[in-house]
């Protein structure tokens, strides 16, 4: 799984936060004999044909560890050029700042990252929300998107969160959901699309957002 | 909205599953690889495993057995039994582990939750409670699978957990576990409503109506049962369809 850079290569990009060995194994499930790479090389980011960029933990520690690995340009390169796919801090981490430890991100899409808000966190019957937001919810396709290909609008997914991402600009929002309040659950622009989610975790239609992101021709 | 979520939990010893009453039924024993992927096909929302191994040269066997779990279901894993380090926290995690739980760890050495979750995120770790009703409206907590009591009270012991970092509750009541009667419903209310982080209420789960009450009454963010889908007495479907009926969000 490590290494390598043949043509047709999806890469994950590994940058020490935690499990990619989940991310790495869903998309070789649908990458129809592609080869999947974790990498932590910038030449292999380079080479890919395409660029995963997961993540879990807090976004200070993401941010740092992708400096101090060196890989903070290339993922800006990736993002320039390439069929690219954030998925929950690797979506986060697009914006340009995060109040979760006040850090800025690497600001290719304009706003901010936002904790739930404390005093939103009930229903209207009064119960109460936990956070971080865990488990399937349910994602509002808000437009047309090559990876919402034969994934039913409103289908659930797996989340697990306590920040979310609010964008300046409504035109790069792909989905919504409601926890508490309407967050932006999906975001696409050009060859980048991004997700809060987890798709690796989601089942079928998780599953079929990466089948979709491997044949994805931007 | 949000689903309420149904987790079926594997007992895992030496890389077997195992369940019920009759540990040393042979009958009983599955591979908890296919068993998870069965779930998956039926729809559960996460899978736990909790490795019983007794002996310590067996205990790296469910590391294989995560990573090939890893590898065919692509559904949240949470792995506890045995933790005791944040060592054991990464193995686990980096094995292909989503979640894990600790319980007699946490109580003997809370730094471990602060650490771990500082280091992998509050939302990989799990402490899981074992509490045993010491008076009305007081329940204690019990550690070493339930063989020690701490003197802790449950409710406390969850909100400091909260506070250390856990991300997330497995509150299992030993009055009710095993007896097919019912979650302690009082106690998982109790504890659901103490804290701001979700709460799977475990223990005792015979029939599908107790896991719908655990939600409806226990205010609980996840159910977990063991029994009574190992022994093919329900699919996770039927259970998810007896909670929309009863008006519970569910994933279908």
């Amino acid at each position: 799984m490590r290494g390598g850079g043949a043509a047709g290569t999806i890469a994950v990009v590994d940058y020490g936060m935690g499990n990619l060995r989940s991310v790495a194994k869903a998309l070789e499930h649908v990458a129809g004999g592609k080869p999947v790479v974790v990498t932590a090389d910038p030449a292999v980011l380079a080479a890919a044909e395409r660029v995963v960029v997961p993540g879990q933990g807090a976004m200070p520690d993401c941010m740092r560890e992708l400096a101090e690995r060196g890989l903070r340009q290339a993922v800006i390169d990736a993002a320039a050029n390439k069929p690219f796919l954030g998925i929950c801090i690797g979506q986060q981490m697009l914006f340009d700042h995060s109040e979760e430890g006040d850090v800025p991100g690497l600001g290719i899409l304009r706003g901010q990252v936002r904790r739930f808000p404390a005093e939103k966190m009930h229903l209207p019957d009064g119960q109460k929300l936990k956070v971080p937001h865990m488990g399937w919810n349910e994602v509002r396709q808000t437009r047309p998107h090559a990876l919402w290909n034969g994934i039913a609008d409103g289908s659930r997914f797996y989340f697990v969160h306590s920040y979310y991402v609010a964008p300046d600009d409504a035109g790069c929002i792909a989905g919504t959901t409601d926890y508490g309040i309407p967050f932006t659950s999906a975001c696409a622009r050009d060859n980048i699309f991004a997700v809060q989610c987890h798709p690796e975790k989601s089942a079928q239609a998780g599953l079929a957002l990466l089948a979709n992101f491997i044949n994805w021709k931007p | 909205m949000l689903a309420k979520r149904i987790i079926p939990c594997l007992d895992v010893t030496a890389g077997r599953v195992v369940k019920g009453t009759n540990f040393v039924d042979l009958r009983d024993a599955g591979d908890p690889v296919e068993i998870a992927r069965r779930y998956d096909a039926q729809g559960a929302d996460e899978v736990t495993f909790l490795d019983i191994t007794a002996s310590s040269d067996q205990r790296d066997i469910i590391l294989y057995i995560v990573e090939a779990c890893a590898e065919q279901v692509f559904i949240p894993l949470t792995v506890g039994g045995g933790v005791r380090a944040i060592a054991d926290v990464r193995r686990l995690l980096n094995a292909g582990a989503d979640k894990v739980s600790m319980n007699t760890a946490a109580v003997q050495n809370p730094d471990l939750v602060a650490e771990s979750s500082a280091k992998v995120g509050n939302q990989c770790i799990v402490v899981a409670i074992d509490a045993k009703q010491s008076a009305p409206g007081r329940w204690e907590v019990f550690t070493h699978g339930g063989r020690k009591g701490t003197g802790l009270c449950a409710i406390e012991w969850a909100c400091q957990v909260q506070q250390l970092g856990a991300g997330e509750i497995l509150l299992t009541s030993m009055d009710r576990d095993g007896t097919k009667n019912g979650f302690d419903l009082a106690l998982t209310r109790a504890v659901a409503d103490a804290v701001d982080i979700p709460v799977i209420a475990s223990g005792g789960v015979g029939n599908l109506d107790h896991l719908a009450d655990g939600v409806t009454e226990g205010h609980a963010d996840a159910v977990l049962a063991a029994s009574i889908f190992h022994f093919g007495e329900y699919t996770v479907r039927q259970a998810k369809e007896r909670m929309r009926e009863r008006g519970i969000e569910v994933r279908l």
